[in-house]
């Protein structure tokens, strides 16, 4: 039996974990989500994040971000630590949401300008200066590789981008207020493999600068960029271990095995 | 068996076509009706409007004196002020009212609580005009009296206050109608981004769903410019260029509401009559093509 804590393998090798997760259980109603789930995720790792529909990966996602809170009728108990404090003491729950990028399965171009768009987070959280705004767009948009394509049209709107430049688009959007913690999930569902494979070599670079947690489908992804994986099983954390255990011969779950080898069920 | 297999596969067809014509049919008489309104009303009114009235007169003279023995004028240019002062003030009050109503239905309020709001603003809408015409002419006439010290409480001020309260729950249902349409998707990255729910409506919703916000305050414009009873009633009906608020003023739909009735068919005041129709008429087309326009342009613009 594997526990969480692990040594890392490449660059994730700092030991100090970023978020606490302890006995994490959610509960939509009456069927449960996450059953009490405990791991840490590394500063400045990439922690790929697999599981079949319906595992809670999700739902992990929106309890880290606090978003979970605005679908009714939800129970959540245990605790996330984000730096050591419980994310649920904290009061500016807005500030939270700013410290962590999310990236959601589905392109979602606000139908704002591409120069909007990637300028929200900073309005909201109160910078007007049009040089400061102009200097945070270009460099996420640099960030998100898609600088180059919209330079010229930023005026134009976020929702005409294609699919796959939409997807940077709400990667340079979740950059935009500096997080310290990025959160995919599943980005690469509406984009084609030759711009799924530009965006993880974005999200290599990104590396240096922040902690990622890579939600995918793909299981091949996370072997390629994810230095730990977590896999996720009907709510239960099966397994937590470095890419390299979890993709061998043999890990500690046959599960994880079959899973990850397209043998599953 | 064989024949039945027939008649029903030679059914089909008719049925399709006799659906299909009928349903065409639906779609034209909608044409026909306004062509066929249009008609009517320019007729009645055309003998007069081409020989006889002085258009000049007509569009700028405050004199309004149909029935005058020796002194016959036909100046509607108070009732044109008096409807587009009406409706403007009518617009003042109800746009900010029903689109923070709209917004707060939508967004802000508990799902039970939007149940309750809606059913409420449905019984709002279906008051008939009358109703809000007896209230105008009795408890808002004594409100107007006491709290400005009026000498008349019918006024501007009244009148603009019944139609803003008739438009409100058409601009609440159609707006709430166009903030729900905006995808939730849209809701949920603008949370996730730390937006705070104000910011969320005011920077992402509203945007979104100009277009139908844009429409609802539009129809609830006119509405109030085709509104008769309400503000036959609680106006003050007297010809007069408004100097505020609590002026008296009478509009084109109350002229032609309380006049026609007391004219001969055919003779020169009841075509006059009808040309303030064709005003209208008028009116509500530029109103609709100019809404049709600025939708297109934002249209082109996306």
């Amino acid at each position: 039996m594997t526990t969480p804590m692990q040594t890392n393998s490449d660059n994730g090798s700092q030991n100090t974990p970023v978020i606490e997760i302890s006995d994490l259980k959610v509960r939509y109603g009456d069927s449960p989500a996450l059953n009490g789930i405990s791991f840490d995720v590394y500063q400045n790792e990439i922690l790929g994040i697999i599981g079949p529909a319906q595992s809670g990966k999700t739902t992990l996602l929106k309890v880290i971000n606090r978003t979970l809170e605005l679908t009714p009728d939800t129970t959540v108990e245990g605790s996330v630590k984000l730096d050591g404090v419980d994310i649920r003491t904290i009061g500016d729950v807005y500030g939270l949401r700013r410290r962590i990028g999310m990236v959601l399965p589905l392109p979602v171009g606000l139908p704002l300008s591409i120069y909007d768009n990637v300028a929200f987070a900073p309005r909201t959280a109160g910078i007007r200066a049009k040089s400061e705004l102009d200097e945070i767009v270009e460099r996420c948009l640099q960030q998100a590789a898609l600088w180059d394509e919209v330079k010229d049209r930023l005026d134009s709107l976020g929702t005409k981008l294609s699919g796959g430049q939409q997807q940077r688009l709400t990667i340079a959007r979740a950059l935009s207020h500096q997080p310290e913690i990025l959160c995919l999930d599943e980005f690469s569902i509406a984009v084609d493999p030759v711009t799924t494979m530009r965006i993880e070599e974005v999200l290599k670079t990104l590396q240096t600068e922040m902690t990622i947690l890579l939600v995918t489908n793909l299981v091949q992804q996370a072997k390629r960029l994810a230095n730990r994986t977590a896999f996720f099983l009907n709510g239960d954390l099966i397994e937590i271990d470095t890419t390299d255990v979890i993709f061998s011969e043999n890990p500690s779950n046959q599960a994880t095995y079959d899973y990850v080898n397209g043998t599953f069920g | 068996m064989n024949i039945l297999r027939k008649k029903s596969t030679a059914n089909l067809p008719f049925s399709e076509t006799a659906i299909e014509l009928f349903i065409r049919l639906c779609g034209i008489s909608s044409i026909i009706f306004v062509f066929g309104i249009f008609f009517f009303v320019f007729r009645e009114g055309a003998g007069f409007l081409f020989g006889g009235l002085d258009l000049g007169q007509f569009l700028t003279s405050v004199e309004w004196q149909p029935t005058s023995l020796n002194n016959k004028r036909y100046g509607a240019f108070a009732l044109i002020v008096g409807t587009f002062s009406v409706t403007v003030l009518a617009m003042c009050i109800a746009v900010p009212f029903g689109l923070g109503a709209a917004i707060f239905v939508s967004e802000f309020c508990s799902p039970k609580l939007r149940e309750a709001f809606k059913i409420i603003i449905e019984l709002l809408a279906a008051i008939p005009s009358v109703v809000w015409g007896f209230i105008g002419l009795t408890l808002m006439n004594q409100l107007i009296i006491t709290v400005f010290k009026a000498p008349i409480g019918l006024t501007m001020l009244n009148g603009g206050i019944m139609l803003a309260l008739m438009s409100v729950p058409i601009i609440v249902s159609i707006a709430e109608d166009a903030l729900k349409a905006v995808p939730d998707s849209y809701r949920e990255a603008a949370e996730a981004l730390g937006a705070t729910r104000w910011q969320v409506t005011y920077r992402v919703l509203l945007p979104a769903a100009k277009n139908g916000l844009l429409a609802a305050v539009l129809l609830g414009a006119a509405r109030s410019i085709g509104e008769t009873m309400a503000v036959l009633m609680a106006t003050g009906h007297s010809v007069n260029i408004p100097s505020g608020p609590l002026s008296w003023i009478r509009t084109l739909t109350a002229t032609i509401a309380a006049e026609l009735g007391e004219v001969a068919r055919g003779d020169e005041h009841y075509q006059v009559l009808f040309i303030i129709g064709i005003l209208l008429f008028t009116i509500t087309f530029v109103v609709n093509l100019i809404a049709d326009l600025v939708i297109k342009g934002i249209r082109q613009e996306q």
